[in-house]
C-alpha cells in the first residue's frame, strides 16, 4: 500500500489560518493520536473542534478545527484529513512535525494532485491544470488553470473526438461491406466532415498561443546599444531600482529577468546588455546571453536614443530584428531630435514606434497598451473561454490538425478510405493523449518530469 | 462398460471440419504423431453453408493460412469453379479474394490430403469424453468405448456440440447438414466446469438449378484474370461458372412478415444467440423494415451436382412459408427446394476462458479452435485451427508459444478478439476488426508470416525459398526503377497518353510509378529492359512503391502500438500491490494475467486509466532496478 502524506497545504508565511493536509491509509490513526476533540469525536466529513496535542511531552499544541474525510470521495481518493491550525508559522509546523513523527511521510511537491491523478480521480489534463495552478503567476493564469482542471479542455477535446468517432465509423461501413447495397459515402460529404471538425481543432489551437503566454508570460526582451536608457525603461516598468543604471556604458553585463504583470498578464522581462562586438570577457558572455534572449522573446523592444545620430550599432540590431515583431522606444525626446519617427518606421514595417523620455516618464502607459494589443493581436478578447496553456497540449492539437490536412487532401485528391482513415485515426488518437484516453507511453515522460515522483 | 485402450499419440484433433483439419495437419508436418477423429467421414472439410472460400477479411485470412503452411488456399486452388477480387475500386487494404468452391471436391480433396499425410491418422468416431489427469488433458474416449491417450487435445467441434435443428415449429437434436450430433462431449465439456454457451446460425435453402430462371437475374461472372489463393501456384486457368444476382421484393417480405410468428427465432424457442453480420431474411426484414429490397446471390454448390446456394437467405421459418417466399423472387417462381433452410444451434465455450496460444486456461494441454471457440466461418475456423495445432505441438515440445499480435496478421486480430476481448455472437472476421489493415493485407501475407512459419518447421523448404525468391525480386526490380531515369522525350508522350502532367527533367521509372495513372504494366513500352516477374511479384511491387508514404505512416501507428505490446506483464503480477487500480480492473487483471500492458488494455473493464496506472507502476520499478 501507498504510505501516508502530510504537508502544509496554505502558502507559506503568516495567515489568519493555515491547514495541515494528511492523505493515506494512516490518515485516521494519525489524527487519532495527534487531535483531542473537544466534544465526541472524530466523524466523516464533520468539522470537529479540539486541539492538536503532543502526547509525550503533554504539550498543547494548536486550537484546530479538524476535519476527516473517509476514502474514495476525497480529492486524493485516499483518507484525507485536513487540520485548520491558526495561521502561525510555528503552529502549523509543529503540527506537521507531530504527524510526521506518528508515521506519516512529507509530501513532495504536487504529491496530492499526483496521487489524485494516479487514483483515476484527475484525468491528466486536469492533474496538470492543478499543478499550473499551484504554479500561477497571475489571477489569469490561475483562471485559466482552472477551467481546465473544471474538465472544460477534456469535454471540448471529447466532443472533437465523438465527431472523429462519428466518421470513422461511417467509413469503416463503407470499407467493409463490397457487397452490401449502403448507402455510399460521398468524397464530398467526408470533406466536409473533416473541414468542420479540423476548425474545432483549429480554433482550440488558435488560443494555445495567447496560453502559452498567460501560463509562462509574455517573452519581453529589451534592446539597445548602451546608454540609451534600457535599465531605465526595466525598472519603470518594474517601479523598483532592480537594474543597475548607470550613465557608463556597458554597466549591464548579464541579462536580467523580471516578472511583471500586466492587466493579469505576466511578461517577463529580460534587460540585455546590447550585442555590440567586444573583447571585454565577461561583457561577451552577456553578449551571448543577449543574443539568446532576443532569440527566444516573443516580442522585442528596441531603445533608441533620439539626441544621437543613429549609429552603426543601431543599424546591426535593426538588421538583426528585420521582420520580427517589435516595440521601438525613441527616448531621451526630451534632449531633443536628430532624425525623424519615419526614418525608423520605414526601415521595421512590422513594429510599432512609440515616444518617450523614461527620464520624464512620459509614455509608459502606451508601452504598456502596445504590449497588451500585441498579447491579444486584436483578436482575443481577455476573458474569452478556455485557452489552451500547456505545450503539450499544443503539440498534440497541432499533430491532430496536420492529420486532418492529411485527410483533406487525400479525400480532395479522392483517394482510397483506407489511407484517409489512417490520418482521421491519427487525429482522433492524439486528441485522446491529451486526456490520456488513449494510452501513449509517451505520458511516462510527461508525469515524471510533471509529478516528482522520485527514483 | 470397459474401456480400453487404442493408440497413443502426441496430438489428438476432436473433429475434422475446417479448423480440425488445419490443425490435425499442422502438428504431423510439425512432426508429431497425430490422430483426427470425426464423427462421420463425409463431414471432413464440409462446406456446412456457403460453397465460396474468403471474402473482405476472410481472404485475408486464407492467404496467411497459406503463408503459414496451412492448407486451406491449396485446397481452394484445387477445386474452384469461379473466382473473383472484390474491392478492387477501393484501396489496396482491402481488396479480397473470394471463390467459388466445388463442395464435394472440397471435401474430397482435403481428406485425400489428410489421408496421404505422414504421422496422421484419420479415423471415424464420437467423442464422448476427455481424460484429464492432474488437470491435464491427455486423451479422449470413443462412443464406442475406446480410449486414446495423447500429450494434448484440440477440440473442434464445430456445430456438432449438441447441435440442434430448426425449422419452424420442428426442432430436433442434429448436426449440421442431418449428420448426428455429439451430445455426450458437450455434457461432460460442461461437468467439467468449462464456460459453455448456446450460439445460433443458419443456412438457406438450397434449389435445383433446372428450375430456376436466369433470365431474370443479373449474371456475376468470375474474374477474366484469376488471382491464385496459394502463395505456391502462379498461373491458374479455369472455365468459371457464374453465380447469379436477384432481389426481394415487398410480396417477399410481406410473406414472412405474416409468418413471423412461425418462426423459431421469433417463438423463443432458439435460446442460442445469432450472428449480426450474417443475418436470416426473417432477420433483415425485422431489423430493416423500411428496405424495400434485400439482394441475394445464387450460387452452384459443384459442378457434379444442380444444387444451387441461395446465398443471403437463411431461414428458421417453416418449410411451406419458406417455398412460398422464395417464389416471390423474380427467377425463383418455379423453384424447386432440395434442402430447406434450417437455424442450427449449438455449444461452444466462452473464448475468455482461453489463452493467447488457444489453449484452456484451467485445463492444461487442452486446445480449442473454430465455432467451438464463438467465431463463425470457415477461414476464421482454419485460421486458429491452425494456430491450436502448431502451439499444442510448440506447448508439447515445451516451445514458446506462437503468437501473432495484432499488427502482424489478421489471425493475430481474429484471436486477440476472441480471447481479450469476447464476443456475445458468432464472430466474424472483417477488415475493419484490423487496425493496421494497410499492412495487413492479402498480397503480402507470405512477407509477413512465412519465414516465422518456417522457423517452426511448418512451412517447407520449398515454399520458404519461393518466398526467399519473390523478396528478393521485388528487391532488386524497386532497385532498378529506382536507378533506371528516362528523359522528357522518351516518357512524355506516354504520360500524355496515360493522362499524367508531362516532365521536365530526367525521372526515374520509380518516381513515375507513385502517380496515380501510372501502372507498372503501362511503363511496359518505355521499359524494355525488364524481367519477367510472377503476378504475385508484381502486385507486390505495385503496392510497395505506389502506397510507400501511407505504409510508412501505418508503420509509425504500429511502432507507438509495439510499445505497449512489449510491455510484458508476468502471470505472477499481482495486481493487488499496485495502487490506484479501480477494483474491477484489478479483478479482472488478476483473473485474467494479461501477457502485455497492450493486451491489458484490451480487456473490458480495464480503462486508459488503468492503464496509465500500471505504466506508471511498471516504469517506477524499473527505475528502482536501474
Amino acid at each position: 500500500m501507498e504510505d501516508t502524506i502530510a504537508a502544509i497545504a496554505t502558502a507559506y508565511g503568516e495567515g489568519g489560518i493555515g491547514i495541515v493536509r494528511v492523505s493515506g491509509p494512516k490518515t485516521f490513526e494519525i489524527l487519532e493520536q495527534v487531535f483531542v476533540p473537544a466534544g465526541d469525536g472524530i466523524s466523516n466529513r464533520k468539522m470537529t473542534y479540539g486541539y492538536i496535542e503532543d502526547r509525550e511531552k503533554e504539550q498543547k499544541i494548536d486550537e484546530v478545527l479538524c476535519v476527516f474525510m473517509k476514502a474514495p470521495h476525497t480529492y486524493t481518493r485516499e483518507d484525507v484529513a485536513e487540520i485548520n491550525c491558526h495561521g502561525s508559522m510555528v503552529a502549523l509546523r509543529k503540527t506537521l512535525e507531530l504527524v510526521l513523527r506518528k508515521g506519516a511521510r512529507l509530501a513532495e511537491p504536487g504529491e496530492f494532485t499526483k496521487r489524485a491523478f494516479l487514483n483515476g480521480r484527475l484525468d491528466l489534463s486536469q492533474a496538470e491544470a492543478v499543478i499550473d495552478m499551484i504554479k500561477a503567476k497571475t489571477d489569469k493564469t490561475f483562471d485559466v488553470a482552472l477551467e481546465q482542471l473544471d474538465g472544460q479542455l477534456s469535454q471540448k477535446v471529447i466532443n472533437i473526438r465523438q465527431l472523429l468517432l462519428d466518421l470513422l465509423v461511417n467509413l469503416t461501413v463503407n470499407i467493409d461491406y463490397p457487397d452490401e447495397d449502403i448507402e455510399e459515402l460521398t468524397y464530398e460529404d467526408l470533406e466536409i466532415q473533416i473541414s468542420q471538425i479540423s476548425d474545432m481543432v483549429e480554433k482550440l489551437l488558435a488560443t494555445a498561443d495567447t496560453g502559452k503566454i498567460i501560463r509562462e508570460g509574455l517573452k519581453v526582451a529589451i534592446i539597445g546599444k548602451p546608454n540609451v536608457g534600457k535599465s531605465s525603461l526595466m525598472n519603470e516598468l518594474l517601479r523598483e531600482t532592480r537594474a543597475i543604471v548607470t550613465e557608463i556604458p556597458g554597466t549591464t553585463r548579464d541579462t536580467i529577468e523580471e516578472i511583471i504583470s500586466i492587466r493579469n498578464i505576466p511578461i517577463r522581462l529580460t534587460d540585455t546588455a546590447g550585442i555590440r562586438e567586444t573583447e571585454d570577457k565577461i561583457e561577451k558572455i552577456g553578449i551571448e546571453k543577449s543574443k539568446k534572449s532576443f532569440n527566444e522573446a516573443d516580442l522585442i523592444i528596441f531603445v533608441m536614443d533620439s539626441s544621437r545620430d543613429i549609429s552603426d550599432e543601431d543599424r546591426e540590431i535593426i538588421q538583426y530584428i528585420g521582420g520580427r515583431r517589435a516595440i521601438v522606444l525613441i527616448n531621451k525626446i526630451d534632449l531633443g531630435r536628430t532624425w525623424k519617427r519615419e526614418d525608423i518606421e520605414e526601415l521595421l514595417p512590422n513594429s510599432s514606434v512609440l515616444e518617450t523620455s523614461l527620464l520624464e516618464k512620459t509614455g509608459i502607459e502606451e508601452i504598456e497598451e502596445v504590449i497588451l494589443d500585441m498579447v491579444y493581436g486584436g483578436k482575443v478578447k481577455q476573458n474569452e473561454s478556455l485557452m489552451v496553456t500547456n505545450v503539450r497540449h499544443k503539440d498534440l492539437l497541432e499533430r491532430a490538425k496536420s492529420s486532418l490536412e492529411d485527410a483533406r487532401n487525400m479525400t480532395l485528391g479522392r483517394e482510397a478510405l483506407d489511407f484517409i482513415e489512417i490520418d482521421i485515426k491519427n487525429a482522433y488518437e492524439s486528441l485522446g493523449e491529451i486526456i490520456g484516453e488513449t494510452v501513449s507511453d509517451d505520458i511516462i515522460n510527461e508525469v515524471f518530469s510533471r509529478f516528482c515522483l522520485g527514483k | 462398460m470397459a474401456r480400453f485402450l487404442m493408440g497413443e499419440y502426441d496430438v489428438i484433433v476432436v473433429g475434422a471440419g475446417h479448423a480440425g483439419c488445419e490443425a490435425a495437419l499442422a502438428s504431423a508436418r510439425m512432426g508429431k504423431k497425430t490422430l483426427i477423429l470425426s464423427i462421420n467421414l463425409e463431414a471432413v472439410a464440409m462446406m456446412a453453408c456457403n460453397p465460396s472460400i474468403g471474402g473482405t477479411g476472410k481472404g485475408h485470412l486464407v492467404r496467411e493460412i497459406d503463408a503459414l503452411g496451412g492448407e486451406m488456399g491449396i485446397n481452394i486452388d484445387k477445386t474452384f469453379i469461379q473466382s473473383k477480387m472484390l474491392n478492387t475500386a477501393k484501396g489496396p487494404a482491402v481488396h479480397s479474394l473470394r471463390a467459388q468452391a466445388d463442395k464435394n471436391r472440397y471435401h474430397e480433396e482435403m481428406k485425400k490430403t489428410l489421408e496421404e499425410q505422414e504421422n496422421l491418422d484419420l479415423k471415424q468416431g464420437e467423442v464422448v469424453d476427455l481424460i484429464i489427469e492432474d488437470g491435464k488433458a491427455c486423451g479422449v474416449v470413443l462412443k464406442t468405448n475406446s480410449v486414446y491417450r495423447s500429450k494434448a487435445v484440440i477440440l473442434a467441434t464445430g456445430t456438432f456440440l449438441k447441435g440442434k435443428i430448426f425449422i419452424g415449429e420442428s426442432v430436433f437434436d442434429s448436426g449440421p447438414n442431418g449428420l448426428a450430433p455429439s451430445v455426450e462431449l458437450g455434457d461432460n465439456l460442461r461437468k467439467y466446469g468449462l464456460p459453455m454457451r448456446r450460439f445460433k446460425t443458419g443456412t438457406p435453402a438450397r434449389a435445383l438449378g433446372k428450375s430456376l430462371d436466369y433470365t431474370k437475374m443479373t449474371e456475376q461472372p468470375g474474374d477474366e484474370k484469376i488471382v491464385p489463393f496459394s502463395f505456391l501456384n502462379d498461373d491458374l486457368k479455369k472455365n468459371q461458372i457464374s453465380c447469379w444476382l436477384t432481389y426481394t421484393n415487398e410480396e417477399t417480405h410481406t410473406v414472412i412478415r405474416k409468418n413471423f410468428h412461425r418462426s423459431a427465432l421469433f417463438g423463443g424457442q432458439i435460446e442460442g444467440v445469432g450472428p449480426r453480420y450474417c443475418p436470416s431474411i426473417e432477420d433483415k426484414v425485422n431489423r430493416f423494415a423500411d428496405k424495400k429490397r434485400h439482394q441475394l446471390f445464387i450460387e452452384p454448390e459443384g459442378l457434379t451436382t444442380d444444387e444451387m446456394y441461395i446465398q443471403g437467405m437463411s431461414s428458421s421459418l417453416p418449410e411451406d412459408v419458406q417455398e412460398q417466399f422464395y417464389k416471390t423472387i423474380p427467377g425463383l417462381e418455379n423453384l424447386k427446394i432440395v434442402r430447406p433452410a434450417y437455424a442450427i444451434e449449438y455449444d461452444c465455450i466462452d473464448p475468455l476462458d482461453l489463452k493467447l496460444n488457444l489453449e484452456n486456461r484451467s485445463i492444461e494441454n487442452l486446445f480449442c479452435a473454430g465455432q467451438f471457440n464463438g467465431s463463425s466461418g470457415y477461414e476464421e475456423a482454419a485460421a486458429q485451427g491452425l494456430m491450436a495445432g502448431i502451439n499444442a505441438v510448440l506447448k508439447i515440445d515445451k516451445k514458446n508459444p506462437f503468437i501473432l499480435d495484432r499488427s502482424e496478421a489478421y489471425i493475430g486480430v481474429l484471436i486477440d478478439d476472441l480471447v481479450t476481448k469476447g464476443t456475445n455472437e458468432p464472430y466474424r472476421i472483417m477488415t475493419s476488426r484490423a487496425e493496421y489493415r494497410l499492412v495487413l493485407r492479402q498480397d503480402n501475407a507470405d512477407l509477413r508470416l512465412t519465414e516465422r512459419s518456417y522457423g517452426l518447421g511448418l512451412a517447407s523448404k520449398s515454399r520458404y525459398e519461393r518466398f526467399l525468391q519473390k523478396k528478393k525480386i521485388v528487391e532488386l526490380e524497386k532497385d532498378r526503377l529506382t536507378k533506371k531515369m528516362v528523359s522528357p522525350e522518351e516518357i512524355n508522350p506516354l504520360l500524355e497518353e496515360l493522362g499524367s502532367t508531362p516532365v521536365k527533367n530526367k525521372i526515374s521509372l520509380m518516381e513515375l510509378m507513385k502517380r496515380p495513372q501510372v501502372t507498372y504494366e503501362s511503363l511496359k513500352k518505355i521499359d524494355d529492359s525488364r524481367p519477367e516477374l510472377s503476378d504475385h511479384a508484381r502486385a507486390q511491387l505495385e503496392v510497395q512503391i505506389k502506397y510507400e508514404g501511407y505504409i510508412s505512416k501505418q508503420e509509425q501507428q504500429i511502432k507507438r502500438f509495439k510499445k505497449l505490446e512489449d510491455k510484458k506483464l508476468d502471470s505472477s503480477f499481482d495486481y493487488d500491490k499496485v495502487d490506484g487500480l479501480r477494483i474491477e480492473a484489478r479483478q479482472k487483471l488478476n483473473q485474467f494475467k494479461p501477457i502485455s500492458l497492450g493486451q491489458a488494455s484490451r480487456i473490458s473493464g480495464v480503462s486508459p486509466a488503468d492503464i496509465n496506472v500500471l505504466l506508471i507502476h511498471l516504469e517506477k520499478m524499473r527505475r528502482k532496478k536501474s
